[in-house]
């Protein structure tokens, strides 16, 4: 491991560790990841925290996000300004949510965040309309989608005001079994 | 502290304005209040970030900021003290670093100078930072604990840093404020002597968690197959990957039986025991000595093999071996016993573990819908043809949903289901006494062909072909039978588990019970035997035409007839039995999925259809065979390896093996599943599984060891009445006599039955305390929703009135709400007001504009705009009832 003391000090190593839910190894692991991106772009020194981000289009392309249906909307919820173009630190972060040890609270704040999709901090109908659209790629009739999102609302909906808070989903959420297994993605 | 200075360079301005007036009033008033105004600041703070969402970081920006000016003041102060307003705050970073040497230097001309004329009754102890940035109060009890609480809390910032919901430059830049407060007013705690040790103990703890941080580092480094199960798990999802985790799990704990055993038993026995050949229980009888080395002898476990370590009836009956006075029977004893307790614990522990994780389900009832939304999309899957399955998976679904919510209640012809259904459980019962007695048959006749001289190869390999057989067609065949009970695929699923789970054990036990038929029928004839070795010992060493002067040699061991040894046998058993399963597995991997793939792929060039869509396709892995069968592999080396202590051995080999080939067979030759079912929970079920399969191994295994008699010349415990006499005979031999008579007390009945009824007793108040913890549970779960509930529809009714009194309803809002389209330009002012709302509420003014803003937003589409005046207290009024009381007004 003689080359993870020239990507990082150990200090910004310290750091990371405590600031994500990864390992010494697997923050090397993510980083080269990262690098792999664009190994033009990222340098191999980031002692000096240099400002680089990766475009959305190779964020997007990695094995692990390009068959996810909600690819856009992960990258853009983890970068800084909305525009899928990530820095390292956002990548480090989408990869520490995403991981097996993050709490489920966090995961849902975050799950929420990428399934609305207009950001008013609300899942409203529409976000639910492109929810079940991108997950069943268009194949359902726009009445059957009308039908689902009536439903999710009918059932989530606690305080009846027509679409999702964050608390609402956070309490739909926290009962489903599987949300813990499914919402990670492993690096 | 570079993030401070970068955020808000105004805040160093006022801190300094700030320290500059404390500084002109050295009555130190003001110090307190500096200090005493952050604790509420931190309050907010911790209690903000636990409530993520964009009104909170402003909220905490202001707590920063708030925060910052109380730490520049006190700071400003201690400027003062010292004469040293004219350093920047560009030195303030460096100062931050030596203000550890220069602190104690300060102190002292602090002390001379502001202390002495203060005449304090205390001179103050604490020789840090803080002492000085108190300015020249010393600290009270009151403020101690305060900035002891800071600390804590700072701590305890650091410890949840990664879950709060921050962008990683937010994280960073708190991570290194909390530090850096950490670190200058920890030295501040504790007092006199007290302090010190404290200070020790500081520093001993950040070493703790470096320590701990370094050993988990390792521990994860140590985890073997880690990204193989990784890339299988992108391509096929999370349920193939858990086979994989659960195999690797089961080497691990195979590692560890076979560590123990082979440390405690056979090295021991290797290294220190009576050479082989030394003894007729280690020598290879004369009959057989011709043909031992040969492969096809060694092949079925005979031969050298028979007779070596690897078997129960090598070992030797002496009470200690070599210089360290081992004890072999007692060690043997034991290592039998702790590998079933082992087992049961690990087993148990990682049961109690998994349900510890798991939530509720019971009301997953009410959100089919939901959970299908938003849980349904595995994120692991980095494949694109598992995506497309996935995606095909869930529209199927959620089809099947909407139909099941259409038309709930529509049975069709629920007389011919039945019917079917019976019919199929019929034939399936009938597949099952079949094999049972298909195996019980072949046990029989196995028996017969081992009194014959020469069988052939097939006869002696008669019932581990046949198991292997049934084991390999009955599954698809249960598979086809089930296709006609059209049941849900899910509960098809457990249906077919139950019923491999039943045909496994079914055989199972089938050949246990003719296992111990023949144990019996060796056991009956072992007198006679005995009798025999006795008489061919008496007559060798009394015959006469030998020299009376000279003892006679002892006879050639091999010479020497001997018993059938029934252990040695059932190990060998068991052991044929593991090879021939792993054989068998790997056959029909190469065969079923790598062969069949091969002739897909190359085939398709000049076939008449699409072998690759249509008929053999590719195969899919078959989880629940899968592990059904790495199960009762198990089972089979629990159950052995009392008899066969090399067992473990071999299955620590094949689980290595299969680990690296199943893994190239799975990406090799596999397409993920078309109905792609979830892996959450499965891992504790294979759990449940296991945990019945272990019990059922302990029986046979406890019975033999509790009531038949040991082989009289081949074992550790030969001469025995019983094998637990062992025991017995160690605390009688071994332990101060007043320990023998405890535990021959122990072991009266009287106190074992009182014992035992204890243990009811005490399952049975556990488990009703259980039962009305989890109705107060559920109960107080119910309560809480209540209130939620009811202060929401009080919220909005609230709202929307003071939302229709307000009257200036935006009409682009409510279009918004209409067209369910919210164009972004528009969404972040929105967004913005949304996010003071909580703020205001908090500060006690009143949800004016912008909650009626947030609050028309949330009208359902359909209403006019404009018209919504009047008519916008009745909704208000109606919202409280439901919102189905909702709809009929559009």
């Amino acid at each position: 491991m003689g080359s993870k003391q020239t990507v990082f000090t150990h200090e910004q190593l310290e750091a990371y560790q405590d600031c994500t839910f990864f390992t010494r190894k697997e923050i090397m692991r993510v980083f080269y990841r990262y690098q792999d991106l664009a190994p033009q772009l990222v340098p191999l020194d980031y002692t000096s925290r240099p400002d680089v981000r990766v475009p959305y289009e190779l964020i997007g392309s990695m094995p692990e996000l390009k068959d996810n249906p909600f690819r856009q909307r992960i990258a853009q919820v983890f970068s800084e300004d909305g525009d899928g173009h990530m820095t390292l630190d956002n990548f480090l972060d989408m990869f520490s949510v995403m991981s097996e040890m993050a709490p489920r609270d966090l995961k849902a704040y975050y799950a929420f965040k990428i399934y609305d999709f207009n950001e008013d901090d609300y899942i409203c109908a529409w976000d639910l309309g492109q929810t079940v659209t991108r997950l069943t790629r268009g194949e359902l009739s726009a009445e059957e989608v009308a039908l689902v999102c009536d439903k999710v609302l009918d059932e989530a909906d606690s305080d009846q005001d027509g679409r999702l808070s964050l608390e609402d989903f956070q309490n739909m959420i926290l009962r489903a079994p599987d949300f813990l297994s499914t919402f990670h993605i492993r690096i | 502290m570079d993030y401070l200075k970068s955020a808000s360079p105004t805040n160093v301005i006022r801190g300094f304005s700030g320290g500059d007036r404390s500084g002109r009033r050295p009555s130190s008033k003001q110090a307190p209040p500096g200090r005493r105004g952050s604790p509420p600041g931190q309050l907010d703070r911790a209690r903000g970030s636990q409530r993520p969402g964009s009104p909170r970081r402003k909220q905490t920006e202001r707590q920063t900021e708030r925060r910052s000016r109380g730490g520049e003041l006190v700071r400003g102060q201690e400027r003062s003290a010292t004469d040293r307003t004219c350093e920047g705050k560009r030195k303030r970073d460096a100062r931050a670093s030596l203000r550890e040497q220069r602190a104690p230097q300060k102190k002292e001309k602090e002390l001379l100078k502001k202390e002495e004329p203060r005449t304090r009754p205390k001179k103050p102890r604490s020789s840090s930072l803080a002492s000085s940035v108190s300015g020249r109060e010393s600290l009270s009890e009151e403020e101690l604990a305060r900035i002891l609480e800071q600390v804590e809390e700072k701590k305890k910032l650091i410890a949840t840093m990664r879950s709060k919901p921050w962008p990683m430059a937010k994280k960073l830049a708190e991570l290194r404020e909390a530090q850096a407060f950490v670190e200058e007013y920890e030295g501040a705690l504790g007092k006199g002597k007290g302090k010190q040790l404290y200070a020790y103990r500081m520093l001993m703890a950040k070493k703790w968690v470096k320590f701990k941080r370094d050993f988990v580092n390792f521990k994860t480094q140590c985890i073997p197959w880690e990204m193989k199960i990784k890339g299988i798990e992108s391509h096929f999802g999370s349920s193939v990957a858990s086979y994989f985790i659960f195999l690797r799990w089961m080497y691990g704990v195979n590692l560890v039986l076979f560590g123990l055993i082979f440390g405690l038993v056979i090295i021991p026995e290797v290294l220190m025991g009576v050479p082989y050949g030394s003894i007729p229980r280690k020598t290879v009888p004369r009959a057989e000595q011709e043909k031992a080395m040969d492969f096809s002898v060694l092949w079925d476990f005979e031969g050298y093999i028979k007779y070596s370590a690897l078997f129960y009836g090598y070992y030797n009956n002496q009470r200690t071996i070599g210089w360290l006075r081992y004890r072999l029977p007692m060690a043997y004893f034991m290592v039998g016993i702790s590998v079933f307790g082992y087992s049961l614990v690990i087993v148990i522990r990682s049961m109690a573990n998994n349900t510890q994780g798991s939530t509720s389900d019971g009301e997953s009832d009410n959100f089919t819908f939901s959970f299908k939304m938003f849980t349904s999309w595995d994120y692991l899957i980095g494949n694109s043809e598992t995506a497309d399955s996935k995606y095909a998976a869930i529209t199927t679904s959620f089809k099947e949903s909407i139909v099941d919510e259409q038309e709930s209640n529509k049975e069709e012809n629920v007389h011919l289901t039945r019917f079917l259904r019976v019919v199929a459980n019929f034939l399936i019962i009938c597949c099952l006494c079949g094999s049972g007695y298909l195996i019980y048959f072949v046990v029989k006749r196995s028996q017969e062909f081992s009194k014959k001289q020469n069988v052939s190869w097939y006869e002696r390999n008669e019932v581990e072909i046949v198991m292997s057989l049934l084991g390999m067609f009955c599954p698809p065949l249960f598979e086809t039978i089930a296709a006609l009970e059209k049941y849900h695929p899910r509960v098809g699923l457990k249906w077919q588990l139950g019923r491999i789970f039943a045909l496994f054990l079914g055989n199972l036990y089938t050949f246990l019970l003719a296992l111990m038929d023949d144990v019996h029928l060796k056991l009956s004839k072992e007198e006679k035997i005995k009798n025999i070795t006795h008489w061919t010992l008496f007559n060798y060493y009394n015959s006469s035409g030998w020299n009376e002067s000279v003892p006679r040699p002892p006879l050639h061991p091999a010479d020497v007839p001997r018993g059938s040894c029934w252990e040695t046998a059932v190990g060998i058993e068991f052991m044929r039995l593991t090879v021939s399963d792993m054989l068998v597995t790997y056959i029909t991997i190469l065969l079923g999925d790598f062969l069949r793939a091969c002739f897909v792929r190359f085939m398709n060039y000049c076939w008449c259809w699409d072998l690759e869509a249509g008929f053999p396709s590719y195969a899919e892995f078959d989880i629940s065979g899968n592990v059904l069968g790495l199960i009762f592999n198990q089972g089979m080396i629990w159950m052995g390896s009392f008899y066969a202590p090399g067992l473990v051995g071999i299955n620590v080999l094949r689980l290595l093996t299969s680990m690296y080939f199943q893994c190239w067979a799975v990406m090799s030759s596999n397409v993920p599943h078309e109905r792609v079912f979830k892996a959450s929970r499965s891992n504790s079920f294979y759990m449940g599984l296991l945990l019945l399969v272990l019990f059922l191994s302990l029986l046979p295994v406890a019975y033999t060891i509790m009531s038949l008699p040991p082989s009289f010349d081949c074992g550790p415990f030969s001469g025995k009445y019983r094998m637990y006499d062992v025991l017995q005979e160690t605390i009688e031999n071994d332990f101060p006599t007043f320990l023998g008579k405890i535990f021959a007390f122990l072991a009266n009945p009287g106190l074992i039955i009182p014992a035992i009824l204890l243990m009811f007793l005490a399952i049975y108040y556990l488990n009703s305390v259980s039962k009305s913890l989890s109705r107060a549970n559920a109960q107080l779960k119910k309560k809480i929703q209540a209130l939620r509930e009811d202060e929401k529809s009080h919220k909005s009714v609230k709202g929307k009135a003071t939302a229709s009194d307000s009257g200036d309803i935006p009409k682009s809002s409510s279009k918004n709400a209409t067209q369910l389209q919210l164009p972004k330009e528009e969404t972040t002012p929105h967004s913005a007001s949304q996010s003071q709302i909580p703020d205001k509420k908090a500060q006690g003014s009143g949800t004016v504009l912008p909650a009626s803003q947030h609050l028309t937003v949330s009208q359902p589409p359909g209403v006019r705009p404009g018209s919504s005046h009047p008519r916008s207290q009745t909704r208000a009024c109606r919202s409280a009832s439901g919102r189905k009381a909702q709809k009929p007004p559009c």
